[in-house]
């Protein structure tokens, strides 16, 4: 059994929504994992269970070896850092630090020392006095933090906590998170929507979708091996291309081109997905691409423009190549990097 | 100019307004200091005279009632524990209730909410044969219990605080939770503080509502010991300028607790926001 253990957890709510389909799930002692999906998908629900704060409807949830389903979540030695932080107002730094070890009965000097390392760690050594409202949202985001650092919990649970910052210090907590993560090596679940957050935290991903996790994995491994249309859709940036399509003898016809010997016995409607980072331009080409709009971001452009069929497309390219607006683009796929999905269950094919 | 014109307008109604409101209170206390036969000539007075601590002093000390068994000094006594007594009880059992309402699982909250809401609707007047009789059967007719527990339950305080409450993000409680807080150390710890302006206000309020009862301590208290200020007013006998004395000198305790305490009322709201 692994560290948290969750078991066909299903949460339902008295209104009769469900928010979260007969999920199984295992996290590893010290692995970062994040759950990553649109709003309203059941990634909090799913978080907040563990927490304790919402209550299970069907399913176990084990941690580190103990059924926790029935646990009183001040018992259950898990810490929370929430998205507007829940900071509280009344209380210093210190105190809000200090609060939780307070009612675990832990005396005064260790307190004190405990706060003390968990502000050096953070860089709030010099704010300790001040009240949550004269601090910074960056200043803020580590408070909460180390409210929950302080305490040593089992794991640490995040939801949300980097939605409310501008998007620099989004970038830069990211990093200061999962450094952080790295040296206290506790066990984590980050929840996102942001693929980006999601896929540069997190050792291993769930993304989510109706109360289902669509597909577990790396973040690599989701990148590469997308399993669903939907997963396909969430993760990459810009997103992928999706062509409609139809397979026959091995053979995808979408609007205007041909893939010969897809390796799929599938036969029927298609979506062929491809990644705008995934193609070239090249003399045979197999797509034809006018350029509507080009956003250069340095580094790379993105090339935006319509397929012959009035589709729009996206391809992004290296930032040293000049493309003008209207210029007429030949394309091709690399590497035959494409995905193709049955259109009517989402599923891959190929 | 036109600016100018409307604006002095106004400002002439206002000060017409303040004048209103001040003039009769001064010329109360300016009289006060006068001697009675001065009065008695010469009508109301406009400017001090002379007899301030003869006239103060002899009212304080003077052995009022019929019995002669009363000082206004006591009746300052009495009135204080009964202000004070009705503004705590009823800012705690208010806080409880609010707290109650909005974070526990009670079936109906709502409506029970309002039916503590329409006791606003219900004054001491219409109850007050009822309330008398339990106060009678329980013995605390002529005690300082009797006078203050049957006006110790604040609907608007209820309100006020439950408002508030609703107010406080389910983060904070979530969070305290995790924090091992429990129900209890909740409610000490973050609701209590977080409320500290509104339950000055609600001390000010209630006190001053303490404070200015009358029709309940006249039907409570048969003992010319427990005599408030407030009856006293009526009951009072003496000249004229010890009545008047007595009336500056019961506006004092009211006027005192609002200085004294809006200090810390606006040092709340100031600092924590």
């Amino acid at each position: 059994m692994s560290f948290l253990d969750l078991k066909n957890v299903t949460k339902i709510y008295p209104n009769g929504t469900k928010a979260v389909h007969e999920t199984s799930l295992s996290v590893d002692e010290g692995e970062f994992m994040v759950f990553v999906g649109p709003s309203g998908c059941g990634k909090s629900t799913l978080l907040r269970m563990v927490a304790g704060l919402e209550d299970i409807t069907e399913g176990d949830i084990n941690l580190d070896g103990k059924l926790i389903n029935e646990v009183d979540p001040s018992e259950r030695d898990v810490a929370m850092v929430f998205q507007n932080y829940a900071l509280y107002p009344h209380m210093n730094v210190y105190n809000n630090l200090a609060y939780g070890l307070k009612n675990r009965g832990i005396d005064k000097e260790t307190i004190e020392q405990k706060v003390n390392d968990a502000a050096k760690l953070l860089q709030i050594s010099d704010y300790l006095q001040r009240k949550p409202s004269m601090l910074s949202g960056g200043q803020r985001q580590r408070v909460a933090m180390g409210r929950a650092i302080v305490r040593n919990p089992k794991i640490f649970l995040f939801d949300e906590p980097l939605s409310n910052l501008d998007a620099k210090l989004r970038i830069q907590m990211r990093l200061e998170i999962k450094k952080l993560q790295q040296k206290v090596g506790v066990t984590s679940i980050f929840v996102t929507h942001d693929q980006v957050e999601a896929m540069t935290l997190a050792d291993r991903l769930a993304v989510i979708n109706n109360g289902i996790i669509e597909q577990l994995g790396t973040p690599i491994e989701i990148y590469d091996n997308p399993k669903s249309l939907f997963v396909a859709g969430f993760i990459g940036s810009p997103q992928m291309n999706f062509l409609d399509g139809n397979i026959k003898n091995k053979t995808l016809s979408a609007e205007g081109f041909e893939i010969k010997d897809i390796g799929s016995d599938f036969e029927g409607e298609v979506k062929l997905g491809i990644r705008p980072e995934h193609l070239s331009q090249s003399e045979n080409s197999l797509i034809n691409l006018k350029v509507d709009l080009v956003e250069q971001l340095g580094s790379d452009n993105l090339v935006y423009g319509q397929l012959k069929d009035k589709k729009d497309f996206c391809y992004r390219c290296p930032g040293n190549l000049t493309i003008e607006k209207g210029a007429d683009l030949s394309l091709n796929i690399e590497n035959n990097k494409y995905y193709i999905f049955d259109k009517s269950t989402g599923k891959r094919v190929n | 100019m036109t600016r100018f014109i409307t604006s002095s307008f106004s400002h002439l109604i206002l000060l017409i307004g303040i004048l209103i409101m001040v003039v009769p209170v001064w010329m109360i206390f300016a009289s006060s200091t006068h001697t009675s036969s001065m009065i008695n000539m010469n009508g109301l007075q406009m400017f001090l005279g002379d007899s301030f601590y003869e006239n103060y002093l002899r009212v304080l000390l003077y052995q009022g009632g019929f019995f002669k068994e009363i000082t206004a000094l006591k009746m300052f006594f009495n009135s204080f524990i009964m202000a004070t007594g009705v503004a705590i009880l009823s800012v705690v059992t208010s806080l409880m209730a609010a707290y109650a309402l909005v974070y526990y699982r009670i079936k109906y909250a709502t409506l029970l909410f309002w039916i503590i809401f329409i006791t606003i609707l219900v004054p001491l007047e219409l109850r007050i044969f009822p309330t008398y009789s339990v106060m009678a059967e329980l013995n605390l007719v002529n005690s300082y219990f009797g006078l203050i527990v049957p006006i110790s339950a604040s609907a608007i305080a209820t309100l006020f605080f439950r408002q508030f409450y609703k107010t406080v993000p389910d983060e904070l409680l979530e969070s305290a939770k995790l924090d091992g807080a429990n129900t209890w150390r909740f409610f000490v710890d973050f609701l209590i503080p977080l409320s500290k302006t509104m339950i000055v206000a609600m001390l000010i309020f209630m006190f001053v509502f303490g404070y200015n009862q009358y029709l309940w301590p006249l039907l409570v208290t048969t003992s010319e010991q427990y005599w408030t200020v407030v009856m006293g007013l009526k009951m009072m006998s003496g000249s004229i300028v010890h009545r008047f004395a007595f009336v500056m000198m019961s506006m004092v305790p009211p006027i005192l607790i609002i200085i004294v305490l809006q200090k810390y009322f606006i040092k709340g709201v100031f600092q924590d926001k």
